[in-house]
């Protein structure tokens, strides 16, 4: 049925930190590796190394600029599904296809139930969902289902593939419905941010704002002025030492 | 929005269609019009053809057009799947007035009945038809008040200009017809003249900064999109070739379904049938062409809240 469940205490989500991200792909890159040959398998790949790359992909990394002048910032943002409670491309599904879990609150695709009408797709509004051509029916993110529940995993590795392999520790994965899990404990130290709340959608997934700059900088956005690593007046520096530093501070 | 020309054709076809089948039963069950046989076999066998041929045609789009039996069971949320159940129901008066009218030559009693069941029928397929796209918040163009009028003023006027076009053909003189041909075009200009400022003047609750939360910093514009190449959204949800036409296509559309309809049909429609009949003809097809304008404008100008993750400034 794609009548939404009635809202279940376990929230799974993303936390993502858009401090610490720094916009290297390798979430989007790992998530295709790993969804290729998982739950949605394949995902289309046209023309990889030709002039008009297309495919499926779940998650994307944009960037933005925020703000002006030397206050302004570059942000790197993945995008994927949000896993949102007011899901409305669950509910326009006319087949029964797109579905939410009552028990995780996962949003998935039930492939073979799937007409490939795209209303889901226009119902969408942060732009998650994306059809492939060569299967005739909708794709998305699956929070990984077939990695956070895989019991022939290690268990440090159920976790989905993005938050798996980013280097920068920018994407968390937990229980948002949980008040006391470390996700809840992050969104509510940072203020984490949902998407688009005007729209009513309630996302699940949540994102952490850059951190404030402690102090006033130049454009380059390094400090004014560094503290030393060495004090050259410092005992046991050497004439030639304190010869380099000052040929080097001219 | 990408404008699938199945959609556009299924949309505009089958309004017609069910407008046509509508103003028939509504003429038959109120004795407007005589209930000849060949007249009630062209009017509701043009319409059937056109409710049809746009039904077939809808599944023309549809990744797996043999499991579209399944979209008939969803009908407790989604609209697509209510508009698919009630155009299949339509059948059911519809073969029953067409038997009221055809063979036993009567509306009235049970038949009279069927004749209402079924312009009931019409109206809620073509108001469910416009639902799916009201209801969708994700795109402020069709997330407009005057969406489902829009699309309900447009099945009726065709309808009205097409049954009014074979009633001619047909030698009747029926100033109703022709009366309500013209209340039509009137009440369609008014509809879309308002949705149109509508759409204009009211942009969408969203904007960069909801999308990104960075508002607290300040402006937000993209810099660099996630790939070099358009993906799947961008092509579906980021269509803009007609914008840059708009205005001139929305003149167009008023000078082929309000203008050229309503002179025709103020004119020729108390002709000899040599004039009335090549008049009220035209003024059938220019609207049917005003039509599939209006309906390939209301998909190019739409604009998907997605996209201002890929550059627009405004939802």
């Amino acid at each position: 049925m794609t009548l939404l469940p009635p809202k279940g205490k376990k929230k799974l989500g993303l936390v993502i930190d858009l401090d610490t991200c720094v916009g290297c792909h390798a979430c989007a890159v790992n998530c295709k590796e790993w969804n290729t040959g998982g739950h949605s398998a394949p995902l289309p790949d046209h023309d990889p190394y030709g002039a008009d790359p297309n495919g499926v992909w779940f998650n994307r990394v944009h960037t933005f600029e925020a703000g002006e002048g030397t206050a302004s910032r570059t942000v790197h943002f993945p995008r994927s599904c949000l896993h949102c409670e007011e899901a409305a491309c669950v509910t326009v599904c006319p087949t029964g296809a797109s579905y939410k879990r009552e028990e995780d609150g996962i949003v998935l695709v039930n492939e073979d139930a799937c007409i490939g009408c795209k209303l889901c797709s226009w119902a969408c509004p942060y732009g998650a969902r994306e059809y492939d051509t060569d299967a005739g029916v909708m794709k998305k993110c699956t929070l990984c289902i077939d990695r956070i529940y895989n019991e022939t995993l290690p268990e440090e590795d159920r976790v989905p593939a993005c938050v798996a392999t980013c280097p920068a520790s920018a994407r968390h994965f937990g229980d948002l419905g949980d008040p006391n899990s470390d996700v809840s404990h992050l969104v509510e130290e940072r203020e984490g941010k949902e998407l688009m709340p005007e729209l009513g959608y309630q996302p699940v997934n949540r994102y952490l704002p850059p951190r404030t700059r402690q102090k006033d900088q130049g454009a380059s956005g390094v400090g004014a002025a560094l503290t030393p690593v060495t004090d050259p007046d410092a005992e046991g520096a050497g004439r030639f030492l304190r010869w380099v530093d000052r040929v080097l501070s001219r | 929005m990408h404008p699938a020309y199945s959609v556009i054709f299924f949309t505009t076809a089958s309004g017609a269609g069910y407008g046509l089948i509508l103003l028939a039963a509504l003429f038959g069950v109120l004795n407007g019009v005589p209930l000849d046989p060949w007249f009630g076999a062209i009017t509701l066998g043009l319409g059937t053809i056109l409710i049809t041929g746009g039904l077939l045609s809808s599944t023309a789009h549809l990744g797996h057009p043999e499991r579209a039996w399944r979209a008939y069971t969803q009908w407790k949320s989604s609209w697509l799947s209510r508009e698919g159940i009630l155009a299949t129901a339509t059948y059911v008066p519809l073969v029953l007035t067409a038997w009221g009218w055809l063979v036993e030559g009567s509306l009235e009693g049970p038949f009279g009945v069927f004749a209402c069941i079924l312009i009931l029928f019409c109206l809620l397929t073509v108001h469910s038809t416009g639902m799916i796209y009201a209801t969708l918040r994700t795109i402020r163009a069709w997330h407009d008040r005057m969406t489902v009028p829009g699309y309900l003023c447009f099945a009726l006027l065709n309808g009205a200009l097409w049954f009014h076009a074979i009633s001619q053909m047909f030698g009747y003189q029926t100033p109703e017809i022709a009366l309500a041909a013209i209340i039509g075009l009137f009440l369609t200009f008014y509809i879309k003249r308002k949705y149109w400022r509508s759409i204009d003047t009211i942009p969408g609750p969203a904007t960069p900064e909801s999308a990104t939360g960075l508002g607290d910093i300040g402006r937000v514009r993209l810099l660099e999109p996630p790939t070099m190449t358009e993906n799947f959204v961008q092509r579906e949800m980021g269509y803009s070739i007609a914008r840059k036409h708009a205005q001139k296509l929305r003149r167009i559309c008023f000078f082929t379904y309000f203008l050229i309809p309503i002179i025709l049909t103020g004119l020729t429609s108390s002709s000899d049938a040599w004039i009335a009949v090549p008049g009220t003809l035209l003024a059938a097809l220019s609207a049917s062409v005003g039509v599939a304008i209006e309906r390939w404008l209301f998909f190019a100008e739409a604009k998907h809240v997605s996209m201002l993750y890929y550059g627009a400034e405004r939802s």
